[in-house]
C-alpha cells in the first residue's frame, strides 16, 4: 500500500513531499519522543506523532521513514514545514485523534497485507 | 473491552490493578506528550503511552483514567509503581509498539477520545 | 519545589483529593487539579521555588501558581501553542510541548499571568463550578 492510498482512505491533508505519495509503506510508528522514534522506528514506517519541531524532518529522513502523519489538528511548525518541503519529506495532517488514525490505519494495513 | 480481555490481546502483563480486570473500557488515548493527554484524554479512558515515570501516573489521576498501558515492553520505574500502588491505576506492559496497540484495540472496538475536554 | 521532579505533581494531587472531600461536581474537579498539575509542572520546570494557592468559594476554585525564578520574558510567545524551552530532562518526561500555558487558559473561566524577568511568575485562574456543572 502507498501514501496516496492512506491519503484517500483517512482524508489526509498533504502539507508536504506531494511527489513522494507513491512510497510503499512497510509499517507504522506512533511516538512523540525523538530518541525513541530514532531508536525504534524503521524503514517505510509511516510516523504518527503530535510532535511538531522541525526536528521531525531530519528524524523521518534519517530513518527513510515513508511519511509523517501528525494527528489530533496539529500542524508542522514554521521551519518543519520548511525543511520537509526542501527535503522532500511527506507531512500530512488529520484532525483525528492518534489512536483513531492509527486504528483505521492498521485495518487498512492489515487488509491489504 | 474488560481489562481482562485487553490483557489477553496485547498479551500483556497486568502490573498493578489483578483486581480491577472487570473493568469496561470502551475509549482510548495514545501518546507520549502529557499535555496532549491533559489536553484531550477523557476520564475513564485507557492511557497507551512508552513514558515510565512517575508523571504518567499522575496525569492517569488527575484526568480519572481507567488504566495505563505501556509499550514497547516498558516497566516503570519503582517510583512510579509505588504512586500507581497509592493512587490505584492499573499498569499493563507489554512487548508491542504503541501502533500495535492501538490497531489491535481499535479492531475490537475501542475508539478515540475525540471528545474535546475544555472550552476549545 | 522547583527543579525537584520526584514529587511533582504531589501538590495536584492533594487539591483532588481537598476538592473530593468538599464534594464539587467530577468535571470541576478534574478541571481544577489539571490547572493545578499544568502549573505545578511549569514551576518545577522552569522556576527556583515556588506554590500552589487554592481557594475555594460556594461557587468558584481560584487556583494561584506564584513563584520565584527565571519569569517569562515574552508572555506572548509562551501563550502560544508549541513554544517552549523545555530541556532534554523534561521532554523525556513527557512535558515541553508548549501546550500547558493553552492548556491552563483553556480549562479555566479565568486566566491571569502576570510575569518579571528574573522574578518571577504569578498565575490565577478562576474555575466556576456552576459554569462547570452546565457544560458537562
Ligand atoms: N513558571 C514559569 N517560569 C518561567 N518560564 C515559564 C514558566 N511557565 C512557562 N514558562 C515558559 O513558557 C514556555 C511555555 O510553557 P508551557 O507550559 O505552555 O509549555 P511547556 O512547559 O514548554 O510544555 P508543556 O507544558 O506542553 O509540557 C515554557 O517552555 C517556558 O519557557
Ligand atoms: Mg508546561
Amino acid at each position: 500500500m502507498d501514501l496516496e492510498s492512506i491519503v484517500k482512505a483517512l482524508n489526509l491533508k498533504v502539507r508536504s513531499g506531494e511527489d513522494k505519495l507513491k512510497a510503499e509503506i512497510r509499517g507504522g510508528y506512533t511516538g512523540d519522543l525523538l530518541s525513541d522514534v530514532m531508536a525504534n522506528s524503521n524503514e517505510g514506517d509511516v510516523w504518527i506523532t503530535r510532535q511538531v519541531h522541525q526536528n521531525i524532518v531530519a528524524v523521518a529522513s534519517l530513518k527513510e521513514h515513508a511519511g509523517i502523519i501528525l494527528v489530533h489538528g496539529s500542524e508542522p511548525a514554521k521551519d518543519t514545514l520548511e525543511k520537509a518541503v526542501k527535503g522532500g519529506v511527506p507531512i500530512m495532517v488529520s484532525d483525528l485523534p492518534g489512536f483513531e488514525v492509527i486504528g483505521r490505519l492498521y485495518a487498512l494495513m492489515n487488509k491489504t497485507g | 473491552m474488560t481489562l481482562h480481555e485487553i490483557r489477553k490481546l496485547l498479551d500483556a502483563e497486568v502490573l498493578i490493578g489483578e483486581d480491577q480486570l472487570g473493568m469496561e473500557v470502551n475509549t482510548a488515548f495514545v501518546a507520549d506528550l502529557m499535555s496532549d493527554v491533559l489536553a484531550f484524554a477523557t476520564a475513564g479512558s485507557l492511557l497507551i503511552t512508552g513514558l515510565t515515570n512517575p508523571q504518567v501516573v499522575r496525569t492517569a489521576d488527575v484526568l480519572d483514567i481507567a488504566a495505563i498501558i505501556m509499550g514497547r515492553g516498558k516497566r516503570p520505574s519503582q517510583e512510579t509503581f509505588q504512586l500507581a500502588e497509592e493512587v490505584n491505576i492499573p499498569i499493563l506492559t507489554t512487548k508491542y509498539i504503541l501502533f500495535e496497540i492501538a490497531g489491535r484495540l481499535y479492531a475490537r472496538g475501542i475508539r478515540g477520545c475525540i471528545e474535546k475536554v475544555g472550552s476549545k | 519545589m522547583g527543579g525537584n521532579f520526584d514529587n511533582a505533581g504531589e501538590v495536584s494531587s492533594n487539591i483532588k483529593t481537598v476538592l473530593k472531600q468538599i464534594g464539587l461536581p467530577k468535571d470541576v474537579i478534574r478541571k481544577a487539579a489539571l490547572v493545578a498539575y499544568e502549573s505545578e509542572i511549569n514551576i518545577v520546570s522552569y522556576a527556583r521555588k515556588g506554590m500552589i494557592r487554592l481557594r475555594v468559594v460556594p461557587d468558584s476554585i481560584m487556583i494561584e501558581a506564584i513563584d520565584e525564578g527565571q519569569g517569562i520574558p515574552d508572555i506572548e510567545q509562551a501563550m502560544q501553542p508549541g513554544f517552549s524551552t523545555a530541556n532534554q530532562k523534561i521532554r523525556e518526561m513527557g512535558f515541553g510541548a508548549g501546550m500547558g500555558l493553552c492548556n491552563i487558559k483553556s480549562f479555566s473561566d479565568v486566566f491571569h499571568i502576570s510575569s518579571e524577568v528574573g522574578k518571577g511568575t504569578h498565575l490565577r485562574m478562576i474555575i466556576r463550578a456552576s459554569s462547570a456543572v452546565l457544560n458537562s
